[in-house]
């Protein structure tokens, strides 16, 4: 570790942190209707929209309504991706003559996107066609990341209004979240990452000869529109089955800091949202502080990790030095462990260095921060898992102060603690149960890349992405056969719909209670004493919970190394 | 009824009997973490029987002594269970001997009921709403009821606990008697206002005993979480044999089970319903008797309190606290005057001229003045005083009554005497005039008194966050000082009984829970209205009927203590519950490496207790896990200290204690017991 490498990590946090902050203010006006100045431009292609499909915009929907819209609306666009997926051998823009999906692979890929995980079980230039990646794949990279947004938005309009049952109108905010958020942000990374050099075009594979007279394919595509929405969407499927790896993803030291810049932007403003929605600053400042410290820690272990490199191949071979084994020389290792540490903390899912050929305590950070799933997390849905577990801080703690749990002045009761129990409960189930019955079973045993602890890693790594709604892979693992298709497919729609539905009907029945104002009796969430009381309950019960399993994977893979 | 009776010897012996018969699945199923507690005793029972059940009869530390290993950890659990069972038998305890008593006193009772114009003996199981009863002297009233005929004092001890009669008669606010009270002096006429199973003593019988005991809220909110808790932990533990089985390790089942018990929330599993139930019990020995758990629960989230300022906030009664003389007149002999017209005069506020004239060392006996004769006030003069043998006449009074008497007999009206009146009256006093003969002297200053001790309670309240509201009759400058003296954050003056409704209303339309106090069949409503309405047992049946409490001592400041004892049944709940969530940290590190050792050598640098052996950490964790419910059995009971602070300084202390202490804890005795454990040889 150097003290350069450092600084650059905590830079870049600190730049996400001071872009957020701004933004969220942004975010919120939008979504609390208020005047902002994007109006001019949006506010007739919005009309536009509304009159096409049919929408009265002043219209709010109470919580089942906005429900069966998000639902209705993401179960089309799935199958709407699914059928491209299927169809595209037959379909236009097709110039490399690539096949149809085959069934499995397909539900798996569109469940993926939908849910905004982005787990590829395929690589994306041999598996799908450049119109599957714009129609079927970055389209619902927008529309997955906006629907995580609006969910959110929902959620913090019912805590923060009283006496009513209106939550927002699902199809405004799905319109807004992209004519006023995705869709500018990702036209001005599209066109930084242009500058810095990711390849755009619509031609088919470029052939050339190399220097030593051989003949190259190499394949090449719309690649800096899909990756600034799949950064900026939490999304993190890649053009190219490298990921950000590949150099035409991630061509240099800028684009890399620009990727993070663009995963973080939006989940971290955010935080800043909720602060501005709850008319309290200092709830902003306390998570962004807090979960900016944790996500800064994950990086630094990472880093510190990397940098002692192999305790085996110092004692065995006498080599010293980091473990560059999966890394790009041209990120170096204080991005590659910041990437690292962002990719899982926002759930995104891009990869720029083999999480594979991690040493295994750096390879458990990821894991960690995809079984909170909450340091900042990913598009709307992170910020849900936050407000989640401050119900279940609140609630534990809040009846330490000798009244009934009340968060910004909402009490807590039997309904919500149901709900918010439910949504808790998920993430583990849909992680272990799977998990277990994978390594139960002797043919998906048999797609572990590696024998013992790491191949149980990869298997619990494959489970923790798909439920935390990640995407990112631990690489090994063969995930394209029918078992994991199937299985990672329906663990990533329970992380991602379980949670969010729980979550929408806490939000109603929060909006139908009146604010208890204030007192010096009251718990007051926006604090740093509270704040620690928060890291410690989703530390102790969301992720205490994994520890025989991070003993018989990571750790104990660590401890043996010696 | 001190704290010496919770470990009554008769009570533990009892609650012994009752843990043993509440390991009744049908009844432990109620309570999910520890029914899962009572499966894993079954399973861990069985292997005893069979140690290969399951397959192989390797346990930590090798396939030596497995089943005994079994056999301690099903001992383990069962005590686990008793432990809990206990705790929550020991909670009714108290309730059902107290119900035991009242029930005999019930059995007793005999009626005197008018039918067709004459009086027949009837159980009084027999009352209906509406009889009419006759009590005489010596004898049990019957049931609930008005008095519509006659006076009498009436021993409420059965159900107050205080010995001191109280007076009861017809018509006015003290109307009402109660079931189960002594009658003792003439006879009362008693319409019954309650059918049997709904009389005050029915209620109170099903309360002290738990026997309506219904889960509160809060509770029910809380056993949720913890039922969740509870099934992510068991998710954990069922999803570990195929995952290890797949890496080639092997975990017992006994193991897995000692696991899965020590993570899920056994302490506040075991503890959770005596807490409510201890909680309901301080209410009970309080003298307050509330209806249900949920009005105890409410009064910990009370955050407006409207008092009655008579009787609540001040003693009651005016008590002299300055001589005024007008001009010409010394102090000295305007205290002498009032004390000599005072010297007979056994009201407290007569008592208190004396007393101050005492104070500024004048002199007194009665015997000096036995020939003289006392004039008592009376409504027609608005005077009282003293004539003395030699023909003075001292007399005390209102302003205007002295001021005509002194004129009548040709008196001077001293001219400064409007002004010092005037003044009294604007800082809230009562003016008291006195005279003697046609000489006009001064005035008394007569004060309300704030209850000693009132203001400091109205302090620790506002830091608490809760905000006072004084009613009174009292025109708006009397009421203004008054509130001010006491610290009350508002008052409401020239108070109508709708005005208190209005003010409940209004500060629950701004999401406010209130609290209030009342006797009177015109607070009713307001009682009703009140998300906590606590009624006097000297009031009437409607108010009764009308609050969710109601104090046997008829002390209305008790309103500040229920609040207290509601805060402190839910800090006790989240205490526990935090404590019994921390100590999942240290029982990870017992037991992980314990599990894995023989598979994963290198996992033994998690033992960071340097625990003796595998089979040493898993025991000690699990005896750890069980100890803890009966160590922390007087702190359920008792409730945690409870002092008025702010809620964040409060939240910083129990996060101290039960939060950081919850995770140490664990580890010093885990420590503890292990050395212990391994000094005996057990292990």
């Amino acid at each position: 570790m150097t003290a350069s490498g450092i600084f650059a990590i905590f830079l870049v946090v600190l730049a996400l942190v001071a872009c957020g902050w701004p933004l969220g203010g942004y975010i919120y006006r939008t979504f609390a209707g208020e005047r902002t100045w994007t109006d001019a431009v949006a506010v007739p292609v919005e009309r536009a929209i509304y009159r096409l499909i049919g929408v009265n915009p002043d219209v709010e929907m109470d919580w089942k309504a906005y429900l069966r819209a998000m639902m209705v609306s993401n179960l089309v666009m799935a199958l709407f991706a699914y059928a491209v997926f299927r169809l595209q051998a037959v379909l236009p823009l097709n110039p490399a003559h690539i096949p149809a999906m085959p069934p499995y692979l397909a539900f798996n890929t569109a469940a993926s996107f939908i849910t905004n995980t982005n787990w590829q079980n395929y690589a994306g230039e041999q598996s799908l066609s450049y119109l599957s990646q714009m129609i079927g794949i970055t389209f619902l990279q927008f529309t997955s990341a906006a629907t995580g947004l609006a969910a959110a938005m929902a959620f913090l309009r019912g805590m923060s209004r009283q006496k009513t049952d209106a939550l927002g109108n699902f199809w405004v905010d799905l319109v807004r979240a992209h004519t006023r958020l995705l869709l500018p942000i990702a036209a001005i990374l599209a066109v930084l990452l242009l500058a810095l050099g990711v390849p755009e075009t619509l031609s088919g594979p470029a052939v050339v000869h190399t220097l030593s007279g051989s003949m190259q394919t190499i394949a090449r595509g719309p690649v800096a529109t899909l990756e600034a929405i799949k950064q900026l969407g939490t999304n993190g499927g890649g053009f190219f089955n490298a990921n950000s790896a590949h150099p035409f993803e991630d061509p240099n030291a800028w684009t890399c800091i620009l990727e993070i810049m663009g995963m973080g932007l939006i989940p971290t403003a955010l935080v800043f949202t909720a602060g501005y929605f709850l008319r309290s600053r200092r709830l902003a400042i306390v998570l962004c502080t807090l979960l900016g410290a944790i996500l800064l820690a994950g990086a630094y272990l990472v880093y510190a990790y990397e940098a002692a490199g192999n305790p085996i191949l110092a004692h065995a071979l006498g080599l010293h030095g980091p473990n560059m084994e999966g890394k790009e020389v041209r990120f170096g290792l204080p991005l590659t462990s910041l990437f690292v540490a962002a990719t899982t903390a926002y759930t995104t899912g891009a990869v720029n260095a083999m999480h594979d050929s991690l040493m295994p305590m750096s390879g458990m950070v990821p894991l960690l921060f995809m079984m909170f799933n909450l340091i900042f997390g990913g598009k709307g849905v992170g910020l849900l898992n936050i407000l989640m577990f401050l119900i279940i801080a609140v609630f534990i703690s809040g009846l330490m102060v000798g009244r009934t749990p009340e968060i910004f002045g909402k009490k807590i009761e039997a309904r919500e603690m149901k709900l918010a129990t439910a949504a808790m409960l998920v993430h583990p189930f849909v992680i272990l149960v799977p998990t277990a019955i994978a390594m139960a079973l002797p043919s998906a045993r048999a797609s572990m890349g590696n024998p013992g602890l790491h191949g149980f890693t990869e298997v619990l790594y494959a489970f923790t992405s798909a439920a935390a709604n990640n995407g990112s892979a631990f690489a090994g693992l063969n995930g394209n056969t029918p078992f994991y298709n199937i299985s990672i497919g329906l663990v990533m729609l329970f992380g991602r719909y379980v949670s969010i539905i729980a979550m929408l009907a806490i939000a109603g029945s929060l909006a139908g209670k009146a604010r208890i104002p204030e007192t010096s009796g009251t718990l007051k969430v926006d604090t740093f004493a509270f704040g620690y009381v928060f890291v410690a309950v989703f530390v102790i019960v969301g992720a205490l919970t994994f520890f025989p399993y991070l003993a018989l994977g990571p750790i104990g893979e660590q401890l043996q190394l010696g | 009824m001190a704290r010496k009776g919770s470990f009554d010897r008769a009570l533990v012996l009892r609650a012994c009997v009752d843990s043993f018969v509440k390991l009744d699945p049908r009844v432990l199923v109620r309570n999910p973490v520890m029914f899962v507690v009572e499966i894993g005793m079954l399973v861990t029972l069985a292997l005893t029987f069979d140690p290969s059940l399951f397959g192989s009869a390797v346990r930590p530390g090798g396939a030596a002594g497995a089943r005994g290993y079994d056999l301690v950890v099903t001992i383990i659990l069962l005590v686990t269970l008793l432990f809990g069972n206990f705790a929550e038998a020991l909670a009714e305890g108290r309730g059902k001997a107290q119900a035991e008593s009242l029930r005999r006193t019930k059995t007793e009772l005999m009626a005197n009921v008018l039918r067709d114009g004459r009086y027949e003996r009837i159980p009084a199981s027999d009352l209906r709403k509406g009889d009419v009863v006759k009590v005489v002297a010596g004898e049990l009233i019957p049931a609930d009821g008005d008095v519509v005929e006659g006076i009498g004092s009436v021993d409420e001890s059965a159900i107050t606990g205080e010995s001191a009669p109280v007076i009861r008669g017809a018509g006015g606010d003290f109307s009402s008697v109660t079931g189960g009270t002594k009658l003792l002096s003439d006879e009362l006429v008693i319409r019954v206002t309650a059918n049997p199973g709904e009389t005050f003593l029915d209620r109170m019988i099903a309360l002290v005993e738990g026997a309506s005991r219904q889960k509160t809220p809060n509770e029910i909110a809380l056993s949720v979480l913890l039922a969740g808790l509870t099934l992510i932990f068991l998710i954990v533990i069922d999803c570990l044999p195929p995952i290890a089985k797949g890496l080639g390790a092997h975990i017992d089942v006994a193991t897995l089970v000692a696991l899965l018990v020590c993570l899920i929330p056994t302490t506040i599993g075991a503890l959770l319903s005596a807490i409510g139930i201890a909680g309901m019990d301080r209410v009970i020995r309080f003298n307050v008797i509330a209806k249900s758990g949920k009005a105890v629960e409410a009064a910990g989230d009370v955050d407006t309190l409207i008092l009655d300022k008579t009787g609540t906030i001040t003693i009651g009664n005016r008590l002299a606290s300055a001589f005024l003389p007008v001009q010409g007149v010394d102090e000295r002999a305007l205290a002498e005057k009032a004390a000599l017209c005072s010297l007979f005069d056994e009201t407290p506020e007569g008592r208190s001229v004396v007393d101050l004239a005492r104070q500024m060392g004048l002199t007194f006996r009665r015997e000096d003045y036995a020939d003289a004769r006392n004039v008592e006030f009376s409504a027609d003069t608005r005077m009282s005083g003293l004539d003395l043998p030699d023909g003075t006449r001292l007399r005390k009074g209102a302003a205007d009554a002295i001021k005509r008497y002194v004129a009548e007999q040709g008196g001077d009206l001293p001219g400064d005497l409007d002004a010092v009146v005037e003044r009294v009256a604007k800082e809230g006093g009562t003016p008291l005039v006195v005279a003697e003969n046609q000489r006009l002297y001064g005035v008394i200053y007569l004060k309300d008194i704030v209850k000693p001790g009132i203001r400091e309670r109205f302090e620790e309240l506002r830091k608490m966050g809760i905000r006072t509201i004084m009613c009174t009759g009292d025109n708006p400058m009397t009421a203004a000082t008054i509130a001010r003296e006491a610290g009350v954050d508002e008052f409401v003056a020239e108070a109508k009984p709708e005005d208190k409704m209005r003010l409940i209303r209004r500060e629950q339309e701004q999401g406010r829970l209130v609290a209030m106090s009342g006797d009177g069949t015109n607070d009713a409503p307001a009682l009703a209205q009140a998300d906590v309405g606590l009624a006097m047992q000297s009031g009437t049946q409607a108010a009764k009927e009308a609050a969710n409490m109601v104090d046997l001592d008829s002390d209305p400041t008790k309103l500040i203590e229920v609040v207290a004892i509601g805060k402190q049944l839910l800090i006790t709940r989240g205490a526990i519950t935090t404590f019994s969530i921390a100590n999942d940290v240290a029982k990870h590190f017992a037991i992980i490496p314990a599990m894995f050792t023989s598979f994963l050598p290198a996992l033994g640098a998690l033992n960071v207790m340097h625990l003796t052996s595998p089979r040493s950490a898993i025991l000690s964790a699990l005896i750890f896990n069980a100890i803890i419910i009966p160590l922390l059995i007087p702190l359920a009971m008792r409730g945690v200290k409870y002092r008025p602070t702010t809620a964040m300084q409060m939240l910083m202390r129990n996060l101290l204690l039960y939060g950081v202490g919850g995770v140490i804890a664990p580890f010093v005795g885990i420590k503890m017991i292990d050395i212990i454990l391994h000094a005996l040889g057990a292990v």
